[in-house]
């Protein structure tokens, strides 16, 4: 049933049909209302049977989700930012155990500066972690996505993190499409885990393991997301079958066909993305896009495959690699080796930074012109970063330059009220 | 849940392939060491042993091992001196183990539940004539029953029971429980020939055609000295006037009694005057209360029966109705030297007890038994020089108790039939000692010892009614489970209990193992163990 | 007093095991089928208080559970020892993973149980005192904070072990580890508040804390039973001596602990709610010499240049223990302690 409703609590809706059993919490903006809402509904007993803890920390509320994991019942948390780095090393602990958690992550950038707003730095951070990390590029597929998280976690015992822009996702209220329980229920089977802590059957699970066989294991976890390759794309075919609906799957092309040039991003900025590119369609330019909704496991061959009829590819991401450049573009990179594909770095979107459809039809012209170097940072005052460089020259120990930049352009530090 | 992830999850128990007892350097031992008490028994007994079993309320179980060595817990429970309790580790801790009133309660028990010796041995057709019905010719006569062997045991007095009958009085061993004790060994199937008077071993031998003897003839004879004594002064010797009593016979002595020496006898001749009717009992005695031979127990118990003493004194000369006491101071050495000084003392009597000896005019055609200061002499077996003749008891030097005799008895017994059996006797590991230094005492509970029960003193005035009474089972019980089972495991499962390893093995019969795939060496196990019975070994590597 | 008075024989209440006792009062060590909840082949040091803490706490609160439990366990010396690839020591399920999370881990596991109702199935949730008192502190308080129905167990060696013997918040002060080592004028670790975590725990007002130490299993086994009669947190702090991290021999682990008790320096009591219940007294009370002497890490404070004024410091915080917790009755004669230990033969 479609509805006006805002993504946190389509999320949480959506989580709450998947009838998780544990439920970990710890506020973090842009994730409160999701979390928030489950809340309630465990509250009310709408959710049930379900335990909605209210732990002390991230790092507390990913260890009580491997706890309940290990225990055999679905858990399922979420978070952002800060959160997510505080509770990293149970992230990485979660994926080395195989235990099938789910978390929305509403992407946030990470501080410092402190900032509550949207970019993708969160992820990035934990991308070698061992989770599969699939990007919402709108509330329906947010909050679809979830249900095939879990599917896909418990299939494989591997944890899956859903990640959804903060705020522009997150906190938008747009037109969803609710799934009954029921079709949930056919869906996702009750999870039958791989290993369990049993007094019946009693094992030893979290060994320490010796140079002898990591990378074994290593390999054995690698092999397993590669599994998901597979089944990412059929699990969301059998959930278009379902419901009708196209969600998910590993890589989604518009208008690429006959492309010279394809645009390469993830998450809800692939909506003004194509909006965009209409416009320079319209143009008469042979512009696509290619949307990536599964960046672990990295779907190289999919991508390579959509991209290979274009000669430039301009990677935009909402995250970046101090002292290297894109994340995601150098994936893409290695995902074209042997190609003839010219491959452009465009960063935009940092700590919030409105990726406006002016902008970025500028940008494909741009494109289309040959003009675009190796890496641009999309709308960056040149001015500030300019005056900043010269301070730094003059004196070595200037400070941080962030502060000096927020004093040139008149920001004051006591609007991160939201934080 | 076949799908466990690989090297992540493991299967329990798995660390058992893991045999870390290559890291051991050293290894746990199960030992057992002599106790202390056992070391000092007289008797041999295996006291631990029986505490033991009698820790746990079995006291048929308990009597049984006590009665391996000693047919007469009853009696010794009341007159035996205990080396024992003053051997007892316990006293470290706080005091001595109540052995010897744990040993009378079994011995009491056992006659209250008709409890019979073991049945004699298979008849050996050996024969063993055992003279003088003593404690050593008893337990002589018990043991050699047990091994198969006819006994002929021959006593001149009356009544069986030796020393044990006419040296010790009623009130300190019942009657009854004398008896029945004995009786009990008689049982066994002893020939026993009373008021037979052996006045020639060899004669003996040849009539009853013997194949060993032993002689157990006690030191009957009280030494006498010569005091000068006017015509109408009474004085007896203390082991004529006991044996009297015992026979139901008691001499007169008047109302004023002096008791000549510092021995057990001195304070036994002293309680039974008092008890005879003595309104004065004075033991006069020529050096101190320390130098004095008597047991503290026996002293006290005179004092408190109202009998004094006079020390440092010897008595000069004796008269109808008084004597002259010389005083004496001791000197450098610890003798006593006369001072001059005299002091006349009223008294109606003079009791000498001064010390016994053998009357060993039976072996006068025995010529090649060599007799020194009076005492047979005997080897380590208690063997004479004497062809198949032993002695033991009062008549060999030894220390003179009815314990050493009862010990003398069995290890005669032992000597006797390995001579017979024309085989050398085995000679008997024994155990290093459990010193205090082994045990490791925090385990053992505080417990106080447990004090006898006294019959009042005003009873004890007129009568011969035992003086010292029995415990009741549950301070038996008590006083049995204050033992610390010194170097002997009691299965306390400290070492199960303590390996960080779980190298022990506990098995259902209470005895314990270590397995030794696992066993680090730790030590622990030893360290804990409460009675030090388990020692480290160097591996050898 | 949760430990049941034993009747008096030989050993009483002291040894493991008793003969004479009847199958109920008898020790769950002294069992010959006990779990063996860390089986041999375990890596563990020679004469390790911990891998022993572990198995005596772990038995008894499988007895107690009728073998319905589940082990979380904090990464330390316990976890490495006990699970390298490919072998695990462990019979009880048991989950490590991470140093500092093994509290929240098992509220998790408590919730999943709670939500399967599983309601029999209990929870422990055991680490280091590093990972209790230090790194694992956060979601120790936030356990104890929303009451789960976990017991945790604070395996206290008195430092990390693990990573080779350096000091942690419950390393006592003067021990030399290797992050405080004796060079300066404040040898070994320096002189502060400690981190009390027994009184942490019950300022949370959980329903049950208490301490226990190696050197007495009767006690140790009362308080595990005790806390799995109660339902939400619990806190058992244990204190195990580390003979390699102490400098200690082997074979006197147990006599250390003991020491550590009977010195006062490690006061051993339970609390319900927040108040202390009972106390368990010193025996025989001993000068805290005897206790640091046996050990290496305090080394400095005797022999050629003694530190007496450090010494009589460590007896002060000793006395303030026996003082705080009344572990010396005054009155108490040796005649009523007789009294009450013979209470009725077996
Ligand atoms: C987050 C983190 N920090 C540090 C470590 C390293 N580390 C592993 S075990 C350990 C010491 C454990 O000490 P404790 O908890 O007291 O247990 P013990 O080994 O002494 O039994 C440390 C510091 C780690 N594994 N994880
Ligand atoms: S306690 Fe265990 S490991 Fe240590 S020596 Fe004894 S049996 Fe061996
Ligand atoms: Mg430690």
């Amino acid at each position: 049933m479609l509805q006006q409703i805002e993504g946190s609590r389509a999320v949480a809706e959506t989580v709450a049909l998947c009838r998780p059993e544990v439920v970990c919490a710890y506020p973090i903006s842009p994730q409160t209302h999701i979390i928030e809402a489950v809340g309630v509904m465990v509250k009310e007993g709408r959710l049930s049977p379900c335990e909605f803890i209210n732990v002390e920390s991230e790092f507390a509320a990913m260890s009580v989700a491997i706890g309940a994991s290990a225990t055999g019942a679905r858990a399922y948390t979420a978070t952002a930012s800060q959160g997510l780095l505080y509770m990293m090393e149970a992230v990485y602990n979660a994926a080395g155990l195989g235990l099938p958690i789910v978390m929305t992550l509403a992407n946030r950038a990470i501080g410092a500066p402190i900032n509550i707003w949207n970019d993708h730095s969160d992820a990035m951070a934990v991308r070698d972690s061992g989770w599969i990390q699939l990007f919402a590029e709108t509330n329906q597929e947010a909050a679809d996505l979830h249900v095939q998280a879990f599917r896909l976690a418990e299939e494989l015992s591997v944890p899956v993190m859903v990640c959804m822009d903060g705020f522009i996702l997150t906190h938008a209220v747009e037109g969803v499409d609710l799934l009954d329980q029921a079709s949930v229920d056919r869906f996702l089977p009750p999870y039958e885990p791989r290993q369990v802590l049993d007094p019946e059957h009693p094992v030893s699970i979290g060994a320490m393991v010796g140079p002898e066989a990591f990378p074994e294991v290593r390999y054995l976890a690698h092999l397993r997301q590669l599994d998901a390759l597979h089944r990412i794309p059929a699990i969301a075919e059998e959930f278009l079958t379902a419901t009708g609906r196209q969600s998910g799957g590993l890589v989604h092309s518009y208008r690429t066909e006959d492309a010279d040039t394809i645009v390469v991003a993830m998450g809800s900025v692939l909506g003004t993305i194509k909006d965009a590119v209409d416009i320079r369609r319209e143009a008469g330019e042979r512009i696509g896009v290619l949307g990536i909704t599964s960046f672990r496991p990295f779907p190289a061959r999919a991508v390579r495959q959509a991209l290979s009829g274009a000669s430039q590819i301009v990677v935009l991401e909402k995250a970046f690699s101090i002292g290297h450049g894109g994340v995601l573009a150098t994936d893409v990179a290695m995902a074209l080796q042997g190609t003839n594909c010219i491959i452009r770095e465009v960063v935009a979107g940092l700590g919030g930074r409105p990726i406006t459809r002016q902008s970025l039809v500028a940008l494909f012209y741009k494109a289309a012109q040959g003009e675009l170097g190796a890496l641009l940072f999309l709308d960056l005052d040149m001015d500030v970063v300019d005056r900043e460089v010269e301070r730094m020259k003059a004196n070595r120990r200037s400070g941080p330059s962030a502060e000096n930049v927020l004093r040139d352009l008149g920001v004051t530090r006591g609007e991160g009220a939201l934080s | 849940m076949n799908q466990r992830p690989f090297a992540i999850t493991l299967d329990v128990g798995s660390s058992r392939s893991n045999h870390t007892g290559s890291w051991r350097v050293e290894r746990p031992n199960y030992v057992n060491r002599l106790p202390p008490c056992n070391n000092a028994c007289p008797a041999g007994e295996n006291i631990q042993g029986w505490l033991y079993e009698a820790e746990s309320g079995d006291y048929e179980a308990a009597w049984r091992t006590l009665v391996e060595e000693n047919p007469f817990p009853a009696i010794m429970g009341r007159i035996c001196f205990h080396p024992c309790e003053s051997a007892c580790n316990r006293v470290q801790v706080d005091e001595a183990v109540g052995i010897n009133a744990v040993e009378r309660f079994l011995g009491d028990y056992a006659l209250e539940h008709g409890l019979r010796l073991p049945d004699a041995g298979p008849a050996t057709g050996k024969r063993v004539l055992v003279v003088g019905a003593g404690p050593a010719g008893l337990s002589a006569a018990y043991h050699l029953r047990r091994q198969g062997h006819h006994v002929r045991l021959v006593d001149s007095s009356a009544q069986l029971g030796g020393m044990m009958r006419y040296g010790i009085p009623a009130y300190r061993l019942p009657r009854a429980v004398l008896d029945a004790e004995i009786q009990r060994v008689i049982d066994m199937g002893v020939e026993v020939m009373l008021n037979h008077n052996v006045d020639d071993i060899e004669i003996e031998r040849e009539s009853g055609r013997f194949d060993a003897i032993f002689l157990a003839v006690g030191a009957q004879l009280g030494k006498r000295v010569n005091i000068p004594a006017g015509d109408s002064a009474r004085i007896l010797d203390a082991v004529s006037f006991l044996h009297e009593v015992a026979d139901e016979n008691p001499p007169l002595l008047g109302r004023r009694v002096v008791i000549y020496g510092g021995g057990d006898t001195a304070m036994d001749a002293a309680r039974t005057a008092r008890r005879l009717g003595a309104t004065e009992a004075v033991v006069v005695y020529r050096r101190n209360q320390e130098k004095m031979p008597a047991h503290v127990e026996e002293y006290e118990q005179a004092l408190g029966e109202g009998v004094t003493m006079r020390w440092l004194s010897t008595i000069n000369k004796v008269d109808a109705d008084k004597i002259v006491i010389e005083k004496m101071r001791l000197n450098a050495e610890g003798f006593p030297e006369a001072t001059g000084e005299y002091e006349e003392l009223g008294t109606d009597a003079v009791v000498l007890a001064l010390g016994q000896d053998t009357d060993l005019s039976l072996l006068a055609r025995a010529s090649d038994i060599e007799v020194n200061d009076g005492s047979v002499q005997v080897a380590e077996n208690l063997m004479t020089n004497g062809r198949g003749i032993f002695a033991g008891g009062d008549a060999v030097p030894a220390e003179r108790t009815a314990t050493v005799a009862v010990g003398h008895g069995k290890k005669a017994a032992r000597g006797i039939d390995a001579y017979v059996r024309g085989a050398t006797p085995e000679p008997v590991a024994k155990h290093a000692l459990a010193e205090f230094a082994t045990l490791n005492t925090w385990y053992y509970s505080d417990a106080e010892r447990t004090q006898r029960p006294e019959l009042e003193k005003v009873r004890r005035q007129d009568n011969f009614e035992e003086v010292v009474l029995g415990l009741t089972e549950r301070n038996a019980l008590f006083e049995a489970r204050r033992c610390m089972s010194c170097g002997n495991c009691f299965e306390c499962d400290n070492c199960f209990g303590v390996c960080p390893d779980n190298a022990v093995l506990k098995f259902s019969d209470g005895t314990y193992e270590f397995n030794l795939d696992y066993c680090k060496g730790c030590g622990i196990c030893a360290h804990e163990c409460p009675c030090g019975a388990i020692e480290m070994v160097p591996e050898r590597i | 007093m949760t430990k049941r008075p034993v009747r008096f024989y030989q050993v009483g209440s002291f040894a493991v095991g008793n003969r004479l006792l009847s199958d109920e009062e008898r020790t769950v060590q002294s069992d010959p089928d006990r779990t063996n909840s860390i089986d041999s082949g375990h890596r563990a040091c020679q004469g390790c208080g911990e891998a022993l803490g572990a198995r005596y706490a772990l038995d008894a609160a499988m007895r107690a559970t009728n073998n319905q439990l589940v082990a979380v366990n904090a990464t330390g010396c316990l976890e490495v020892f006990s699970t390298p690839y490919p072998e695990t020591s462990w019979r009880i399920p048991w989950l490590h993973s991470l140093f500092g999370n093994a509290p929240a881990v098992a509220t998790g596991v408590a919730a999943a149980l709670r939500v399967k109702g599983q309601s029999e199935v209990r929870v422990v949730s055991q680490g280091g005192d590093g990972g209790t008192v230090d790194i694992g502190f956060g979601c120790l308080s936030g356990m104890f904070e929303r009451n789960d129905d976990v017991l945790y167990i604070c395996y206290d060696n008195e430092g990390y072990m693990n990573t080779g013997v350096q000091r942690s918040g419950a390393t006592p002060p003067a021990a030399r580890t290797a992050t405080t080592d004796v060079v300066g004028p404040q040898p070994g670790n320096t002189f502060g508040q400690g981190k009390d975590l027994p009184r942490i725990a019950m300022a949370h007002d959980v329903a049950y804390v208490a301490t226990a130490t190696v050197a007495d299993l009767h006690d140790l086994e009362a308080k595990v039973e005790r806390a799995m009669a109660f339902r939400g947190a619990r806190y058992l702090h244990v204190l195990v001596p580390c003979p390699l991290g102490w400098g200690s021999a082997a074979n006197e682990t147990i006599h250390v602990a003991r020491l550590a008790k009977e010195t006062g320096m490690f006061p051993v009591f339970e609390a319900e709610y927040g108040v202390v219940t009972s106390v368990s007294k010193i025996r025989h009370q001993t000068p805290v010499e005897e206790y640091l002497k046996l050990q290496k890490r305090f080394a400095h404070l005797f022999g050629k240049n003694p530190r007496p004024e450090i010494v009589a410091h460590l007896q002060e915080l000793a006395n303030r223990n026996i003082a705080r917790y009344g572990l010396i009755d005054r009155e108490e004669t040796p005649a009523a302690r007789h009294a009450s230990t013979s209470e009725e033969p077996a």
